[in-house]
């Protein structure tokens, strides 16, 4: 084989220097409320014809009742499957054939429908969401199929090995009575026993104009949407909703190693970490900088250390789980089986060393300027904008959190990274989970981890274990 | 609804769009290579891929992992894919950095081989050979990625082998491969570059000549092989794959006009019709009426040449047999071809895919993406903005002249998925039911 050189007439340009930035604002919204309690949020974004609106109703996977996890999920999705002398078929076509796409789920703080159409179409594509919301039929043949799709997915998930790591992760941090120990659509054992009545009763415990906030960003403005939502849904009376369920974060003692055996598997899905923090922790920023250096991000430590230095991994990742209550702080990653071991080695000597090592200069601006300068990409489309807003009240966050995001994250030092490290990072409770070949993996990561292995099988652990 | 579009090209060959819009301070710089798996030789599947890795190993000015920590250090998004014919590089970043994306972009394209080493295309290789088994060998119906290709495209068509690449040909890559591949098809006359988004355009014009212009144009590309197929498969196909999943799934895929061809558009509808969203006729009949599916979806590769593949993707419930799963599934398929489409499904159809080409039009990144895409296939970056025009002229007929041609027993690829340890899986070396044309 032979290869020409291909030289260019010059040498490179050096390294341009940035241009002066521009200003950017957040786009701008209003908030209003109806009389019967219902919060309407509005961004009027002109770009281009599109609307994205989202109905948050405070019926999450947290306000279940006990021993129904699983039926925030199911009462959400039973809301498109028939409504207002419509059955299922039927309300999908009406959405369908304007270009509207309606969505319906609950997670673990509330429950959301999220439509997205052409903002010419808003109007009887509104009329629709009043329809599922408000006079949702809950047919009972819906109801048994969506939870048997349900309970299909959880057993295909015994098969998918990253599925399954999340999952068993969650039990491995939580007690197994609280809410955050199993996923947020419910369990085998949980989704199982769910009945019609079960989601009659959440849906009239829960969805109630008092506890629902309607968030808008597109091309519509506050006055063209009051025109529209008030006849829809300010006639809509109903009882003020119960608090929540309290305390789904408990988390279990100490520290743990659990290998889910899955015999010949040539990667490992590998979660180590403990219980995080509730969104409004005081320092989120410094715990936001501390993990974008950690782990978030590409040329972070961990996935610079497992991937471009060992090559064990396609990626390696941490995150805190934002949530109302205490989510979970996670390492992330699939590694090449017979480096499990030294990969996880790895990842908690990144653990310690950003606790006992004030990071660089280079590493802070590295982060800070990361996700100073990405902030206005992230809201580039109409989904991004609404998902924004539908944060800042499921979070009850500042109505100027969004203006003054950029200069809290530039606020950041290095004392304040290490500062969160040590308070929020705990070598003492870190959970070790690997979906695994048992007969690989065990032996290095007892090694490693300094403790014995609870080996245990999939099927069992999705049982309870 | 038009995005603006400017576009020309540079006396090395490199073809440039530009596309302005101010509404916030970003701006998208995207690069398609006209190279894909389809350029491999024999004994090197995977190297396309392998090879958009070490693009990101640095180059002579950027050192081994500064061009991502240069891009995020920013403040932009960045990365790169690999297809079948082609692959692309990318990044969004706030609009004073644009000359820094572009420079980047430049140095890789013209000054790519001091930066190449040994070490560094090891740990690629593992991360590559990781990112096999993390998307393929240790996920269930991972393999269908390669075994549906490979199913559909004779033995010798530059779509028939895996684009991930088998693990040792990975392993047999060298650097002079790196050397060869970087010379041939990394050139400015073989590349697209797009940049949408806040800039201006005379102040582009002229970063784009100073980091781009002395790259010089490539030699003579080798021909692809013959890429035209017959229009069907000439007889059903089967292949059962037993794995670790817990319920059957079936891949079934049609042979179909290439994207972009004045029938591909009938074929997007007839696969909208088919399985996109819950009213079309695959989620109705299977997932909500019948019940032996727990999901059901159609979608297109969008190759353009030799021919695209219509799949349908079907998932069963756990107490379908493989059995009910094939024949429910093209008895929908029959009842298509029998009786044809209405007016109503296309109008349906119709509305969901013009509101999501809006919907894909809001983030410059998709917008230089497609941009690149028009040009790079079809020299024409106008492209994107006839679409919804294209789909909006599609009548029921042109979508019943596809069905009657392409719907057909003779024109049906089945990848079966099944448990592996059920009655329904074939005993192990029983494998070789796969019959290609």
């Amino acid at each position: 084989m032979s290869t020409t050189t291909r030289t260019p007439s010059r040498p490179p340009a050096s390294r341009p220097a940035p241009a002066a930035p521009r200003d950017y604002h957040f786009p701008r919204f209003e908030q209003r409320r109806l009389a019967n309690g219902l919060r309407v949020v509005v961004a009027p974004v002109a770009k281009l014809p599109l609307i994205t609106a989202v109905a948050l109703v405070e019926a999450g996977a947290t306000q279940e009742p006990e021993g129904k996890e699983g039926v925030a999920a199911l009462t959400a999705q039973m809301l498109l499957e028939g409504a207002a002398g419509l059955d299922g078929a039927a309300l999908a076509d009406r959405f369908e054939r304007i270009g509207a796409s309606v969505e319906a789920y609950a997670d673990w703080d509330v429950a959301a429908v999220t439509l997205s159409a052409m903002s010419t179409r808003l109007p009887e594509a509104l009329a629709l969401v009043r329809d599922l919301l408000r006079m949702p039929t809950f047919p009972e043949r819906e109801v048994t199929r969506l939870r048997d799709e349900r309970l299909a997915e959880l057993l295909q998930q015994l098969a998918e090995p990253r599925g399954l790591a999340d999952e068993q992760f969650s039990r491995a941090v939580y007690e197994s009575h609280s809410r955050y120990a199993l996923p947020s659509d419910g369990a085998t054992n949980t989704v199982g026993g769910l009945t019609l009545d079960d989601v009659r009763a959440f849906y009239e415990a829960r969805y109630q104009p008092s506890a629902m906030t309607l968030v808008f960003a597109g091309d519509v403005t506050m006055e063209q949407v009051v025109k529209l939502v008030e006849p829809l849904f300010g006639d809509w009376t109903g009882a003020p909703v119960q608090d929540q369920r309290v305390a789904p974060d408990v988390a279990q003692p100490g520290r743990l190693l659990r290998v889910v055996a899955k015999s010949d598997a040539p990667q490992s899905e590998v979660r180590v970490g403990h219980i995080g923090l509730p969104r409004r922790t005081p320092d989120y920023f410094a715990v936001l900088v501390m993990n974008a250096v950690l782990g978030g991000l590409f040329s972070s430590r961990i996935n610079l250390n497992l991937r471009e230095a060992h090559g064990y991994t396609y990626g390696a990742f941490s995150a805190f789980e934002w949530r109302r209550a205490a989510g979970p702080f996670v390492v992330n990653t699939a590694v090449k089986s017979d480096v499990t071991g030294d990969a996880v080695r790895e990842i908690l000597t990144e653990i310690e060393r950003i606790r006992s090592d004030k990071i660089s200069e280079d590493e802070l601006t590295l982060a800070t300027s990361y996700l100073d300068g990405v902030f206005p990409i992230r809201y580039e489309t109409t989904g991004a904008i609404a998902g924004a807003l539908a944060s800042l009240i499921i979070h009850r966050l500042p109505e100027d959190y969004y203006d003054r995001y950029r200069e809290h994250v530039r606020a950041v030092t290095a004392a304040d990274v290490l500062a969160a490290a040590q308070t929020h990072l705990h070598p003492d409770r870190l959970r070790v989970l690997v979906v695994g070949d048992p007969a690989t993996v065990v032996e290095p990561l007892s090694q490693v981890t300094g403790m014995t292995a609870d080996v245990v099988d999939a099927a069992d652990a999705e049982a309870g274990a | 609804m038009e995005i603006p579009i400017e576009t020309y090209t540079l006396d090395n060959g490199l073809r440039v769009v530009l596309s302005e819009d101010h509404t916030a301070p970003l701006v998208a710089v995207n690069l398609w290579y006209h190279v894909g798996s389809a350029n491999e030789r024999p004994g090197r599947t995977g190297f396309a891929h392998l090879f958009e890795h070490m693009l990101f190993q640095g180059s002579e000015s950027v050192g081994a992992n500064e061009h991502f920590e240069l891009v995020q250090r920013a403040g932009g998004t960045l990365n790169g894919s690999t297809w079948l014919d082609r692959t692309n590089y990318f990044e969004t970043v706030p609009s004073n950095q644009l000359e820094l994306a572009l420079w980047l972009e430049a140095n890789r394209m013209g000054y790519l081989l001091p930066a190449m080493t040994q070490q560094k295309l090891d740990t690629q290789r593992d991360v590559v050979q990781n990112e096999r088994r993390w998307s393929m060998d240790n996920q269930p119906y991972g393999s269908w990625w390669e075994k549906l290709p490979a199913l559909c495209f004779p033995m010798d068509h530059p779509f028939h082998h895996s684009l991930i690449g088998s693990m040792a040909d990975l392993d047999a890559a060298s650097l002079e491969d790196i050397a060869h591949f970087f010379t041939t098809y990394y050139t400015p006359d073989n590349a697209v570059l797009s940049i949408a988004g806040d800039f201006d355009a005379a102040a582009a014009r002229a970063m784009v000549e100073r980091h781009f212009g002395p790259i010089p144009r490539g030699g003579a590309k080798p021909p692809l092989p013959e890429m035209d197929v017959p229009t069907t498969f000439g007889e059903p196909l089967r292949e059962v794959v037993p794995d670790d999943v817990m319920l059957p799934r079936l891949f079934l895929a049609f042979r179909s006009p290439v994207f972009g061809s004045a029938p591909y558009y009938a074929a997007s509808v007839a696969g909208a019709i088919l399985g996109l969203r819950k009213g079309s006729r695959l989620h109705r009949a299977l997932v909500r009426e019948q019940q032996v599916a727990a999901e059901a979806q159609a979608f297109t590769y969008d190759l353009t040449k030799g021919s695209d593949l219509l799949v349908v993707d079907v998932t069963a419930r756990p107490e379908t047999s493989t059995e009910t799963l094939e024949r429910t599934v093209n008895a929908e398929l029959d009842r298509m071809l029998r009786d044809g489409v209405t007016q109503a499904e296309v109008d349906r159809a119709v509305a969901l895919i013009e509101t999501d080409l809006v919907v894909a039009l809001q983030s410059a990144g998709d917008r230089a993406d497609r941009l690149s895409m028009y040009t790079t296939y079809f020299g024409d970056p106008h492209l994107v903005n006839v679409q919804a025009d294209r789909y909006r002229a599609v009548t029921a007929e042109q979508v019943n002249v596809f069905v009657r041609e392409r719907l057909v027993p003779e024109n049906r690829a089945s990848l079966l998925y099944v448990p592996r340890d059920s009655e329904f899986a074939p005993a192990q070396g029983d494998l070789a039911m796969a019959e290609t044309p």
